[in-house]
């Protein structure tokens, strides 16, 4: 199956002290028009083809929404978090 | 076949090498010098391997082998007051000391300078995480974490990099593993500008008779490898980094090359690998044990080896690694972190790996220890290691990891040391503040100086508490542990170092660290009982580095001697210096003391309106290497202050024996800044002012900023001021009463007074004025 | 004696002090490993503070999937007493058996020192000993002690009484609404960012101020 990706954001009214430090930092190093920064986390998670016996499904479609699941579950809080899943194919592209 | 640095040859193997002689070896870029190499064809009879060469240039590197401190650290053996409470002393991971009532307490201190210097984060929490593995594997629970640290001055630049990052990463690693940090200290000064120093001392509790010991005794015992997995991490990192010096670009831009030697730690998996390894030892599965630290397991398998029968026999491809394209001389090489290396009984095997299981640490069986013939035994003990049945590395383990090689550095006094020394803070050198007002501002310039100024922009990032128990902690004099709750038995350890002092003076400077460690010990009640240190130089080959070494190591030696407590182990930190420009020579002091009951510790500040102030000791006109001189001038010259050890252990003795008779209410040590900065502490902390006189015989401003050592600030209840007044004049101690605890100012009559407010203020801003 | 579980996580480092905690206040106290189910018949339970599996993906995230947990949350359902002090407060969030989360906190750096609070309930059975409004001194010590909710829980937490307790002179982490500790609205599960078990001898904390939390449960646990 393809790579999932799964980007994890804080909500945009949460507040994000770290984006804010890394803005700052920007500004040091002479990057004076960053206006924002927000930092987050992206998993990148490969699963394995269904055997020929398991029921399972298989292809974008299918690894989409176990990624939907695995992050609804366990990749971000949804009390305070956002997150988006898409395919990547093997070489980092689009699928 | 070509010599390529990172891989020099895929498998070389003992068959291989012993039949091409010739072959041409990089041991030049490992850091070995030409007669080194030579030295290890004759141990071995043949050309070495890939794998021995680089067994052997870790080994031998500065960092693992003291080659150039040995012969002068052989003083504190030579010169080691006879100690009944000693039960390891140095040669060891760490040495242990008797506190009574079956507990005993083992405690080292190292440093991680360059390292912290290249990446501050890591190098510090791996400072962390390499002294509580070694204390760790004397079986002891780490207790508590000490931070002796130095940094380039307040404003400069890099600064701002360097120490927030070994702040966050002392924190960060110290506290998600559950030890708190009670004490350390905080200077800043130029000559560390390039040069950072990182020290981290460890204390552990365990019972006395629980002890473990690095050796692989037991032919057919196993070798188990358990913790982390094996990586990459810091690969020469012992003789690339800690044997060379940065280039003359501030930013460390000597050379690039050096960054990935850096290791990365995870202190997750160090907590782990203390439970785990607490339940071995609880269950008595563990018949030896050593943590990796430098040189990972080529110096793990070579100690162990060595201190044992001698012979152990190691299938290297068992290792777990974290990269598969491990080349096997990595593997002996690599220093990632969070590994230890047990030696277990065959029986035992079964119980040790379910209880790895059980706290989800990577175990594996890699090797074991063997018998040696008597020919072997004399040669050094046999090392065998293979890789996927290739034996890879034969060497007698002592020729590794003991006879490495010994220099006999030159020394020479500095050339510019004379003209130092003669250039005395006399008043008519440095212009001295008189009258009242301007003294009142120079306590506050110091107050809020650099060196002077509260700590807690710093501390407050350590977790003191967990644990639940710490007795005392920053800015006490000492931190203080209790180790037994049923009885109050408790240990008090404290660190110091000055390194203007040490460079008017190397050996008195070394004596006062050692003196105001133990004086800090002694101010909370404790005993002082044990000595371990850390010497931060420059380059050992530079004769003036050596002779400043030698003559500190031998101040500290005679030190010890005379106040009756042994030095137990410790660290040299050498190639401290940035071009041909050393650091000031810095030997950091950490002395261990038992107190029997923590409920009687002396806390450092003032608590009660009515308490009588006395200052005890004697105080001169002695102002070489002092804050003042410093902060004010900018000036660094003369002697530093006179070292009366008779004096140092009767003041030790009265303010033991007043805690003991519980005569005291605070106590604390004089020592950088004088009577003011004392005064200034006791007053904040207890957050409650002080109205006193200066004694009539002495100048004010000596007085108040002089640094004579040998001096402590008590506040008693006045019922309690003639009994402890009449031990001090029994003993023939100085004794003088300044005033008393009362008001919320330092009240200096005639003088000045100054608000407490005002002086928090001044106190207390400038770190967060800084760092933010 | 009254048995009180004390849940140890791989990296949890406060269990020992909660238990302690537990012991001074007059209780029996019982380890509980995180991967057993069995209660061992415990009649409060305590998730304590550390860095439960090194805070690896968000504090807490992983430890509340541990198989203790499942059975945490059925006793918490059924009435049993539970407290999350700090990393325990997180996993309580994380299980949602308490509201909001906690982040970042908003200068960055972990911080240690000794709080003032004002313990704004005194309807939980972890703080039916304190008066209402009394000002209590206990550590807090932490990296991620930042409480954020939105809007809509905020108004239920402040309209049904739900803030157990909140900082004063000065919020140590940027927690919203200087909120320290909260309760679920039946009063057994309660999570508290501060370390009371730092805070019940003189000798080794700022005072014993703690010690109430762990009283309160015992006393409203012996049959009466």
């Amino acid at each position: 199956m393809p790579r999932v990706v799964v980007d994890v954001m804080l909500k945009p009214e949460i507040l994000d002290p770290q984006g804010q430090a890394v803005q700052r930092a920007l500004e040091r190093l002479g990057f004076d028009r960053v206006t924002s920064v927000r930092q987050g986390k992206r998993f990148e998670i490969e699963i394995a083809e269904p055997g020929a016996a398991d029921a399972g499904p298989a292809g974008s479609g299918a690894a989409v929404e176990l990624g939907r699941d695995m992050a609804a579950k366990l990749l971000a809080n949804t009390v305070i978090e956002d997150f988006t899943v898409r395919i990547e194919d093997a070489a980092g592209g689009a699928g | 076949m070509t010599a390529r640095i990172h891989n020099p040859v895929a498998i070389d193997t003992v068959e291989h090498a012993a039949a091409t002689p010739a072959m041409p070896q990089p041991y030049a870029e490992l850091g070995l010098a030409a007669d080194e190499y030579e030295r290890i064809r004759t141990i071995l009879g043949r050309r070495p391997t890939g794998c021995e060469l680089a067994m052997y240039a870790v080994m031998w590197s500065e960092h693992c082998s003291y080659k150039s401190s040995k012969i002068h650290l052989r003083q504190f053996a030579e010169k080691a007051p006879h100690s009944d409470a000693l039960l390891v002393g140095m040669g060891e991971n760490a040495g242990v000391v008797d506190l009574g009532q079956g507990w005993a307490v083992t405690f080292k201190i190292e440093s991680h300078n360059h390292p912290s210097f290249v990446e501050p984060y890591q190098g510090a929490a791996t400072g962390v995480g390499g002294i509580v593995r070694d204390i760790l594997s004397m079986g002891a629970r780490p207790a508590a974490v000490l931070d002796p640290l130095r940094f380039g001055p307040l404003n400069a630049a890099d600064t701002g990099r360097v120490l927030p990052g070994v702040v966050a990463g002392i924190g960060g690693y110290g506290n998600c593993l559950g030890v708190p940090t009670i004490g350390g200290e905080l200077v800043f000064d130029r000559s560390y500008a390039g040069n950072p120093l990182v020290n981290a001392l460890c204390v552990g509790v365990l019972r006395r008779n629980a002890i473990k010991l690095a050796k692989a005794s037991g032919p057919g015992n196993q070798v188990i490898l358990y913790g982390a997995k094996t990586g990459r991490d810091g690969i020469g990192g012992v003789s690339v980094l800690a044997s060379a010096t940065f280039g003359a670009a501030g930013d460390g831009g000597g050379d690039a090359a050096k960054k990935p030697s850096v290791q990365v730690g995870d202190p997750f998996t160090e907590k782990t690998l203390i439970e785990c390894s607490l339940e071995l030892f609880e269950r008595d599965l563990v018949a030896g044990i050593q943590d990796l630290g430098g040189a990972g397991l080529a110096c793990a398998t070579s100690e162990l080896a060595s201190a044992g029968t001698g012979g152990m026999r190691v299938w290297l491809d068992r290792v777990r690694l974290r990269e598969p394209s491990m080349a096997p001389h990595e593997v002996l090489t690599s220093e990632s972190q969070e590994r230890m290396c047990a030696i277990v009984a065959p029986a035992d095997v079964p119980d040790f790996l379910a209880v790895c299981e059980k706290w989800d640490v990577d175990a594996v069986v890699i090797g074991e220890v063997s018998a040696v013939t008597p020919a072997e035994a004399d040669a050094g003990g046999r090392l065998v290691i293979s890789w996927h049945g290739e034996v890879v590395v034969d060497v007698p383990p002592r020729t590794v990891a003991h006879d490495g090689p010994v220099y006999a550095r030159p020394l020479a006094r500095p050339a510019d040391q004379d003209a130092l020394v003669a250039d005395a803070p006399s008043p008519a050198r440095l212009a001295r503040p008189a009258g009242g007002a301007e003294l009142r501002g120079t306590l506050l310039r110091l107050a809020g100086s650099a060196n002077l100024c509260a700590k807690s922009w710093v501390t407050a990032q350590y977790d003191r508490y967990v644990q639940g128990n710490t007795v005392l902690a920053q800015p006490a004099d000492a931190g203080m542990i209790r180790v037994d709750e049923s009885t109050g038995l408790g240990v008090a350890v404290s660190t110091d170092g000055n390194g203007r002092y040490t460079r008017l003076d190397p050996y008195t400077g070394a004596q006062l660290a050692l003196v105001e460690a133990y004086r800090n010990v002694a101010a909370t009640g404790a005993r002082p009982l044990a000595v371990t240190n850390c010497l931060n130089f420059g380059s050992p080959e530079d004769p003036a580095v050596m002779w400043q070494f030698a003559e500190a190591v031998g101040g500290l030696a005679d030190g010890c001697l005379a106040l009756g407590i042994p030095v137990t182990g410790g660290n040299v930190s050498f190639y401290n210096q940035t071009a041909n420009t050393a650091i000031l020579p810095t030997p950091i002091v950490g002395v261990v003391g038992v107190i029997d009951d923590v409920a009687r510790r002396t806390p450092t500040g003032f608590r009660r309106a009515g308490d009588v102030v006395l200052l005890l000791g004697a105080t001169s006109d002695e102002f070489g290497g002092s804050e003042w001189a410093h902060v004010v001038h900018g000036h660094l010259g003369g002697r530093p202050p006179a070292v009366d050890l008779a004096a140092e252990r009767l003041l030790a003795e009265l303010l033991v024996a007043g805690s003991r008779e519980r005569l005291l209410s605070a106590a604390h040590d004089l020592s950088d800044g004088g009577l003011a900065q004392a005064l200034v502490e006791s007053c904040l902390v207890g957050a409650i002012g002080v109205r006193l006189a200066l004694p009539g015989d002495l100048d004010p401003f000596v007085a108040l900023f002089a640094e004579s050592a040998a001096r402590a600030l008590v506040a008693v209840p006045s019922s309690s001021e003639p009994r402890f007044t009449e031990m001090c004049r029994a003993r023939g101690f100085p004794i003088t009463r300044l005033g008393v605890v009362a008001g919320d100012a330092i009240d200096v009559q005639g003088q000045f007074s100054i608000p407490l407010a005002e002086l928090r203020s001044v106190h207390e801003a400038t770190l967060p004025a800084r760092f933010g | 004696m009254t048995r009180i579980g004390v849940v140890t996580f791989p990296g949890s480092l406060d269990d020992r002090d909660a238990a302690r905690a537990v012991r001074l206040a007059g209780g029996e106290p019982v380890r509980l490993w995180h991967r057993d189910t069995d209660l061992a018949g415990v009649e409060a339970i305590i998730l304590p503070g550390g860095f439960s599996y090194g805070d690896y993906l968000r504090t807490g995230a992983i430890a509340r999937f541990s198989p203790v947990m499942g059975s945490v949350i059925s006793a918490a359902g059924r009435g049993v007493p539970v407290l999350g002090i700090c990393n325990g407060f997180q996993i309580l969030c994380e299980s949602h058996l308490l509201p909001g989360a906690l982040t970042r906190n908003n200068h960055l750096h972990f911080i240690c020192r000794d709080q003032r609070l004002r313990i704004e309930s005194s309807r939980t059975v972890w703080t039916a000993g304190y008066q209402p409004g009394a000002e209590i001194v206990i550590p807090v010590k932490n990296g991620e002690g930042r409480y954020v909710a939105d809007r809509d829980t905020l108004a239920r937490l402040d309209g049904d009484g739900l803030v157990v307790a909140r900082y004063l002179h000065g919020n140590p982490n940027g927690s919203v609404a200087d909120i320290a500790g909260i309760t679920n609205p039946a009063g057994n599960v309660v999570g508290l960012m501060p370390h009371p078990e730092h805070a019940v001898e003189a000798l080794t904390g700022p005072g014993t101020d703690g010690l109430g939390f762990f009283t309160s449960v015992l006393r409203r646990l012996v049959p009466a």
